[in-house]
């Protein structure tokens, strides 16, 4: 794997680290960061971005790779290559301290990133842990099959046969478990004779996780006709999940075979000091190590043209969606055909024909490079953004779970509280943080539009913080963090992160217009406290800088829950950001074009009108 | 990336185009290099395997899964007519009889004895590759296909429906600024941009966009020119990575003036960006689907009216009035 002239990735991870280059080959940008460490701290400090060369004519990862890092080279004024070599390490030692760095790394969603088919034996049980495991492995999970997925056994066939993944992976049955469900879902894969979506020339790659009282059989159903590797089963017992192994292993599959069939990948795979990730993975590590080290629970999304990524870490477990056909460009039409013209009208702060909407957003699908030239554009655009990040949160809270079919040890105080298992683990009300990331948040042209189109579509509820990625780095700093935690979480913290501020959002019921908390806003030394009522239907931002902090005692009407029950007053400190502290009250208007009118101007969301 | 722009869609009287034609799995190669060929010819077959079906047979026969092969009439590899019977117990009393049928015509696939499953496949169904454009076959990729070379007139549309298919180019009205009649086309709303196989009984490329634009006068007046002639069109349309663009493509025949010799290329790759004096399309509201020449590149970052910044250019009408408009809201009118 490693060139002569480029550094082994034991050598580079024992050396201490300066100067880091990362780069991410998205599907249609190559984006690549300068990492360089200043005093004590790791700062991003140059950016540069190509397009993506993977397709004709060019066919060749690296020649995007090599322009962006071109672009960084002229930004930045450091000599990073020669010819077509990366300089490593950096030269400073030999007394040329703009030369060279000391590591470069990558992640990649080039190419439609990593595909994958995955099989279970009963649907909500394995199929589901097997879809967690692939989808926290970044991988866009093109289908379920299960043993009762409702689909006939010549359908199940057929689909995975026109299906064409990149890998599969097959899993079913506790440890000691069903042997024959799994069995049939082997022997239909066998029949379907699937073939890889890159290269004929190579077999199909299948990892089996599941019961391991099956792998004799499954090796001899599917040995010859697939590149077959064996690791733990991931629902070991139905009480717990055992994803990691599984995950470990598409990883080196993605590397060994997707990546390897790649144009220009295995060049690439020499450069890199560490394995190339896939980018929602990286993304998705960089989240779990953040939301681990500072105690938070946390929802991260990415919404991008095509499809919107949600991540979330709630109670310490780690869960990652992807939404394929729910995106603001190339599949901005779908997200009209989910969630219906009037939930789209409904934040739209103008009437407009429907028509003429129609054809606006079918517009935008087919020509996905432009960008709202008018206000009323923007509004579009961003009532869609709304739609597609609401959407994309309900598919997540649908598989981020608890695991479904386990027992549930009742006493009896729970008869009247009959849970089910298998519920959400997201819990607005414990949401710490909430990330945004992706063209239409990181680029809003006012911040307060980014936080809005968050609050809007997720409806947090007591107190949440919000920021948005600053430029996209999210994907290089998971790779980082696999090689230098510290660098990638002091990126993260300094460069990453733009606050907006928080938000602060009571539960109850009340008419527009009647009181709904009274509040006393205390700010830092030399500011005077704030204080008054909010009333039903009120949307308030008061400013507080990034380095601020200020604590807010709300004291809640007997129908009003802020978290500690219905009519307690609560007190939060609250820290600020870029656009401040945003108080939102529920609403029960039915004049929603003047509502709409109303909280606009109350925020400034929009220049001149609206 | 000072280059970002939008690659237009080429309009073009004479082009030399290379069409692939190829299995999606191996199979035989019919043409030869050098062939001339007609849109309708085959030119590589391959057999599909065929579907699957399943028969339960321990389930139907009421037996244990390991003991299924004694219960067996047809073994592996054996051929099965429909309705003809595959398993069959053996009671004591033959009132009490059960057989199990072939629900399709073709082999017995495999058994298994953890499932009690029998395989059964239908005899594979053949995959024909035909030229697509009426051509010379160019190149030949064994055991997948050929690349048909062509001269002809080219216009790629933005968006299409269904598949491949050719005929008689007849003209449906006489001016761009007609309407063809509305008509809701696929009976449902289609989410994300990739087609071509929609089974809607015929192909359609649409060239402007959606909502009421005339199309461009270039464009309309070159379909006009061959009305009467042959062409090929396909609605296959993908605007993600690895754009294809529906197109329509008019053969020059060989009673056509300078047939035979090679015209002037598609360009394969991206030109540098826009220049002055380009004929550019405008692709975003409020001036959708107008069509006028570049008048001034400023460099400088311009703050529109969302209160972006972003990089703009000057677009002259033919009326003579003038427009500033994001980079990002034109398209090269090419060929």
């Amino acid at each position: 794997m490693t060139g002569s002239a480029q550094p082994s990735r034991q050598m580079t991870a024992a050396q201490p680290l300066h100067v880091i280059i990362a780069t991410d080959c998205g599907s249609t940008t190559t984006k690549a960061i300068l990492i360089e460490k200043l005093g004590n701290e790791y700062r991003q400090t140059f950016r540069g971005e190509a397009p993506t060369t993977v397709e004709a004519p060019f066919e060749d990862v690296t020649r995007g790779v090599l322009n962006s890092l071109a672009e960084l080279e002229e930004l930045s004024g450091r000599k990073i290559l020669d010819g077509e070599r990366i300089i490593t390490p950096n030269r400073a030692a030999q007394g040329e301290p703009r030369v060279g760095v000391d590591i470069y790394i990558s992640t990649s969603s080039a190419g439609g990133g990593l595909q994958m088919m995955v099989a279970g034996a009963v649907q909500s049980m394995t199929g589901e842990s097997a879809q967690r495991c692939a989808l926290g492995a970044g991988a866009i999970v093109m289908d379920v099959l299960a043993s009762n997925d409702g689909r006939l056994p010549h359908e199940k066939i057929e689909r995975i046969r026109s299906l064409r993944p990149d890998m599969i992976l097959l899993s079913g049955g506790t440890d000691g478990g069903t042997v024959t469900h799994v069995v049939e879902m082997a022997e239909y894969i066998s029949a379907a004779e699937p073939r890889p979506r890159l290269g004929i020339s190579y077999q199909l790659p299948l990892i089996y996780a599941g019961n391991k009282d099956a792998r004799d059989r499954i090796t001899e159903i599917l040995g010859g006709k697939t590149s077959l590797v064996i690791t733990d089963n991931i629902r070991p017992v139905l009480e717990r999940e055992n994803l990691g192994p599984a995950r470990t292993k598409i990883h080196d599959l993605f590397l060994e075979h997707v990546m390897a069939q790649a144009p220009g990948y295995k060049k690439l795979l020499e450069w890199t000091g560490a394995p190339i990730m896939p980018t929602p993975a990286a993304v998705g590590l960089i989240m779990e190590t953040i939301a681990k080290k500072e105690n938070l629970n946390l929802i991260g999304v990415d919404i991008g043209g095509a499809t919107t990524d949600v991540f979330s870490v709630f109670g310490g477990v780690f869960n990652r969606t992807v939404s394929a056909n729910l995106g603001l460009s190339y599949s901005v039409s779908n997200v009209l055909a989910e969630a219906g013209l009037a939930s789209i009208l409904r934040w739209v702060p103008f009437t407009i024909e429907e028509q003429t909407l129609r054809n606006r957003i079918k517009n935008k699908m087919i020509r996905p490079t432009t960008i709202p030239q008018t206000l009323d554009e923007l509004q579009i655009e961003q009532a869609i953004a709304r739609e597609a990040l609401r959407l994309a949160l309900a598919h997540h809270a649908s598989l981020a779970t608890g695991l479904k079919g386990v027992q549930q040890e009742r006493t009896i105080s729970d008869i009247f509280e009959q849970k089910t298992s298998g519920e959400s683990l997201i819990d607005m009300l414990q949401l710490d943080l909430i990330v945004g990331s992706g063209g239409i948040l990181s680029h809003a042209p006012r911040r307060v539009q980014a936080m809005l189109m968050m609050v809007d579509a997720y409806e947090p509820l007591g107190v949440t913080r919000l920021s948005v990625d600053s430029i996209f780095m999210m994907p290089h700093l998971g790779v980082l963090s696999t090689v230098n935690e510290q660098a990638a979480t002091d990126v993260f913290v300094r460069d990453c992160m733009i606050y907006l501020g928080t938000c602060v959002a009571p539960i109850g019921r009340g008419k527009d217009g009647e009181r709904c908390a009274d509040y006393t806003i205390t700010f830092g030394e030399g500011r005077s406290p704030e204080c008054g009522t909010l009333a039903f239907g009120e949307l308030r931002l008061f400013p507080l800088g990034r380095d601020d902090r200020a604590q807010i005692e709300l004291r809640p009407a007997k129908q009003v829950d802020l978290g500690e029950g219905k009519g307690v007053s609560v007190t939060r400190d609250v820290r600020g950001g870029e656009v401040g502290l945003l108080l939102q009250l529920p609403t029960d208007s039915q004049k929603r074009l003047a509502a709409l009118i109303r909280w606009h101007r109350a925020v400034d969301l929009y220049p001149g009108k609206g | 990336m000072g280059h970002a722009y939008t690659p237009g869609l080429t309009v073009t009287e004479r082009t030399v185009i290379r069409k692939p034609r190829l299995l999606p799995i191996p199979g035989t190669v019919l043409a030869k290099a050098g062939d001339r060929v007609r849109a309708e010819t085959v030119v590589a077959r391959a057999e599909l395997p065929g579907k699957v079906h399943v028969v339960n047979v321990a389930n139907l026969l009421g037996v244990a899964p390991d003991e299924v092969r004694d219960y067996l009439v047809k073994k592996e590899g054996e051929a099965v007519s429909q309705d003809e019977v595959i398993a069959e117990n053996r009671p004591f009393i033959k009132w009490f009889k059960t057989e199990v049928r072939s629900p399709i015509r073709g082999k017995v696939e495999s058994v298994s004895t953890i499932t009690g499953q029998m395989l059964l496949r239908e005899p594979p169904r053949p995959l024909e590759r035909l030229a697509y454009v009426d051509g010379a076959v160019v190149d030949l990729h064994p055991a997948h296909g050929v690349t048909v070379e062509t001269s002809c007139s080219m216009v790629q549309g933005i968006f299409g429906i269904g598949g491949e298919t050719w005929g008689e180019l007849v003209m449906a009205v006489d001016s761009p600024e007609k309407t063809l009649s509305a008509f809701q086309l696929l009976g449902y709303d289609l989410g994300v941009a990739i087609t071509g196989t929609e089974q809607v009984g015929f192909t359609l490329v649409i060239t402007e966009g959606f909502g009421t634009i005339p199309m461009a006068a270039k464009t309309f007046e070159l379909l006009a020119g061959h009305a009467g002639q042959k062409a090929s069109i396909s609605g296959a349309t993908q605007i993600r990575a690895g754009v294809i663009r529906p197109e329509i493509l008019i053969p020059w025949t060989t009673g056509s003036p300078d047939a035979g010799s090679a015209g002037r290329a598609v360009p394969a790759t991206e030109r540098s960006g826009i220049r002055i004096d380009d004929h550019v399309r405008v692709i975003r509201d409020p001036l959708f689907g107008r069509i006028g020449r570049v008048t001034a590149l400023p460099t400088e970052l311009r703050q529109i009216e969302t209160e972006s910044v972003v990089r703009v250019l000057v677009v002259t009408f033919a009326d003579g009035t003038s427009a500033v408009i994001p980079r990002a809201n034109v398209e090269l009118m090419e060929g």
